[in-house]
């Protein structure tokens, strides 16, 4: 009897069809419409959800073999790393202080992702994207914990890695990355897509995993290396998610064009603002420099986003808004960030430093344009002062924008001695903005962005005390109160790095690594 | 425009004047001396002499700055929500129309930061 | 004309695919980095499995970039035989 032998293998697309559809049904004992309580509300329109393709058209069993292999990897350096006191191998402690701030700053981020992705596949009726959110949500979580893993070698020797999850919601700094985030995750599951996997993921990852990661290596930082890259070969899967994310939608209906294109300005606009605090690390914090933070946004931003945009504009879109104050601000943003934290360096959960001598050098030639000018004088002043015993701590809180919640350090376009400032008069309170950008953004949603926890107001509210203080006792110490609350040890955590417990001990100890006394 | 919500979405502002204990919120940026990073916030009683914050609060806050005590106040410019606007040192906050959040800055001729670089 | 890339870690599992893409695309280039390589292209960029498999010489799942890649750009079109990466403009 002949028998038509079947094919051993499916072929990719083949196996990604029938692996990715027939999964869901048209509920009938509740609506549709109840079940997806958030599929609508935003305004876009979906026609037919079977048109979304994931171009890697990756199935859940392949997704947990590739995933198991990179964790093994992973796993194996982290170990290596840690037996060979791979702490010890990193240019110098300043480094330290960089990986300080991934993790106090960005590595929450990966979890809130978790939780934002998990929660917009729930929300979408077509049944693609979610299997394409469930992948990226358990990605997102395995950063948050391959980076947290990772780190906490550090956390053995060196301070103010100990209570990064405390801090997340009471440091005045981390309320950038983290209001950042709530914004996103609190908006709908078409605008999370759009602000996360699109204009985070898509335009601005890359800055964030590319060049620092790659730093990091250069640093002699295994450890980092190792959850940066393992992050980041997810991060090409959400890129692609993130592209199709915003084809799809244009393709499905018209009317989403100007939602999409009024998201887009805002994420990207909010998601560089984000970005300031790792143009720092790379021009600040990474002893050994790989690229400045203007040269990688020439690279990551300026090219590849321009292509992207190009590509996009068949669709009607355009590239984001501002894009002209970014090209100005990019000879002076990590200039800026760097002043303030060494201004509040007391408050802070990392170290803060002038940058030596070929250090300033890097800089000036690196920004020719600006360094000299306007950031040399500050640093060098401050160095002098720091010599005379007279380290220069900014006691006075400063003044925040209403929607990144950065203290104003931003200057106007094209004037960098000037301070930006805006402001709108709503329902009878002002508010105030750090740019254009900012202000557009909370002008299209005031009643979202008027509830801000601006950390300095609940200092002055009296929110950021540890139960039972009383700021009207005499001999109060509204700062040592506030480090009380964060859970930040005085001249352990802050201070300057010049004369600091990480400073010593990394010494000590690399002399111990290398000598037999 | 409100904001895109699945139902009435209106909530009070986190930063009303009544959270501050009496205090108001002032706002007060020196320009071309960004040594100091930012503009400040202050919580001010509404009551208080704009003088006594000129005179007793501002030399704790800029007094780091070798410009600082080169200030001839009677030439200082000032300006609020970025117009000119008339200081008068005898004045209360209340007196002189200064509201919850209010933004001023202050502008020294003749004194440009460290090295002329609006430090 | 617009420049794809694709990044991928500095190991010796990349070694034999890093080679194979810069002899499929003559006009790619490669860009090393600290533990990276960075092949830029202008309009396009083909990852094809039959090049790194005549390198390495066993059978290759184009998937198992996945396990090494870092970044990549431009729309992306996979196969069981190739993957490509272009803008439309």
């Amino acid at each position: 009897m002949d028998m038509k032998v079947s094919k051993k293998k499916l072929g990719l697309k083949e196996k990604y069809q029938h692996m990715t559809r027939g999964l869901g049904w048209e509920t009938t004992y509740q609506s549709m419409d109840e079940v997806f309580p958030y599929a609508k509300y935003e305004g876009i329109k979906i026609h037919d959800w079977d048109k979304w393709e994931d171009p890697f058209r990756l199935t859940m069993d392949s997704y947990w073999k590739y995933q198991a292999e990179k964790e093994r990897k992973f796993y194996a350096i982290i170990d290596a790393h840690a037996q060979n006191n791979g702490h010890l191998s990193v240019t110098d402690a300043r480094y330290i202080n960089a990986v300080k701030l991934f993790l106090n700053g960005i590595s929450p981020l990966e979890y809130m992702a978790h939780r934002g992705f998990a929660h917009a596949g729930r929300q979408f009726p077509g049944v693609g994207p979610r299997v394409a959110c469930l992948m990226q949500s358990l990605d997102e979580i395995r950063h948050a914990q391959t980076q947290i893993h990772s780190l906490s070698n550090y956390n053995k020797y060196y301070n103010g890695f100990h209570e990064y999850r405390h801090m997340l919601e009471r440091v005045w700094y981390l309320s950038v990355p983290r209001s950042f985030f709530d914004d996103a995750i609190t908006a709908g599951p078409f605008e999370f897509m759009v602000a996360i996997g699109f204009s985070f993921e898509y335009v601005l990852t890359n800055l964030l995993f590319v060049p620092f990661v790659s730093g990091a290596a250069y640093n002699g930082d295994m450890g980092t290396m190792t959850f940066g890259f393992s992050a980041q070969s997810d991060e090409a899967r959400h890129m692609t998610l993130g592209l199709e994310v915003i084809k799809f939608i244009l393709e499905q209906d018209p009317d989403n064009l100007p939602i999409v294109q009024q998201w887009i300005d805002k994420w990207t606009w909010r998601g560089y603002r984000v970005l300031t605090l790792v143009g720092m690390m790379m021009d600040y914090m990474l002893p050994k420099r790989i690229m400045s933070w203007k040269e990688a946004w020439e690279v990551y931003f300026e090219e590849n986003g321009g292509a992207l945009f190009k590509d996009l504009a068949r669709y009607g879109i355009r590239p984001p808004k501002w894009l002209d104050q970014i090209e100005k601000d990019k000879d002076h943003i990590s200039h800026q960030a760097w002043a303030v934290f060494y201004n509040y360096a007391a408050a802070c959960n990392f170290h803060t430093w002038i940058p030596t001598d070929d250090e300033m050098d890097w800089l000036s030639q690196k920004y020719p344009n600006s360094f000299d000018k306007y950031y040399r004088p500050r640093l060098e002043f401050w160095r002098e002062e720091a010599k005379k015993g007279n380290r220069f701590y900014n006691k006075t809180l400063p003044m925040l924008c209403q929607t990144c919640q950065i203290p104003m350090l931003f200057t106007e376009p094209g004037d960098p001695t000037q301070i930006c400032y805006r402001e709108v008069d709503y329902k009878d309170n002002k508010y105030h903005f750090c740019s254009d950008g900012c202000k557009e953004i909370f002008e299209h949603e005031p009643e979202k962005y008027i509830q801000s926890w601006l950390p300095v107001h609940q200092i002055y509210q009296g929110n950021c005390f540890n139960e039972g203080v009383d700021p009207t006792a005499e001999g109060f110490d509204p700062l040592a109160a506030v480090l009380d609350y964060y859970h930040l040890n005085f001249g352990r955590d802050n201070l300057d790095f010049e004369g600091s417990e990480d400073q010593k001990n990394f010494d000590a100890w690399r002399g111990m690594a290398t000598k037999n006394t | 425009m409100g904001v895109a919500a699945i139902k009435e979405y209106t909530f009070e502002p986190a930063d009303r004047l009544e959270n501050f204990h009496g205090n108001q919120l002032l706002y007060i940026g020196w320009d071309q001396h960004l040594l100091f990073a930012a503009p400040f916030c202050l919580p001010m009683p509404p009551a208080m002499r704009f003088g006594d914050i000129v005179e007793k609060v501002l030399p704790g806050i800029y007094g780091y700055h070798p410009d600082f005590a080169q200030i001839d106040w009677s030439k200082v410019e000032w300006l609020k929500s970025g117009q000119p606007w008339q200081a008068d040192f005898d004045k209360t906050l209340a007196e002189l129309g200064l509201k919850h959040k209010d933004a001023l800055r202050f502008r020294t001729p003749g004194l440009n930061g460290i090295k002329g670089s609006a430090s | 004309m617009s420049k794809v890339f694709i990044a991928l870690q500095t190991n010796d599992d990349t070694r034999s695919i890093i080679q194979a893409i810069l002899a499929d695309n003559p006009h790619a280039i490669a860009n090393e980095q600290p533990a990276m390589v960075k092949i830029d292209a202008e309009g396009s960029l083909v990852v094809r499995r039959s090049s790194i498999e005549e390198l390495i010489g066993r059978d290759f799942d184009l998937q198992e970039l996945h396990i090494n890649l870092i970044s990549l750009t431009g729309h992306v079109d996979e196969t069981d035989d190739e993957l490509t990466l272009s803008w439309n403009t």
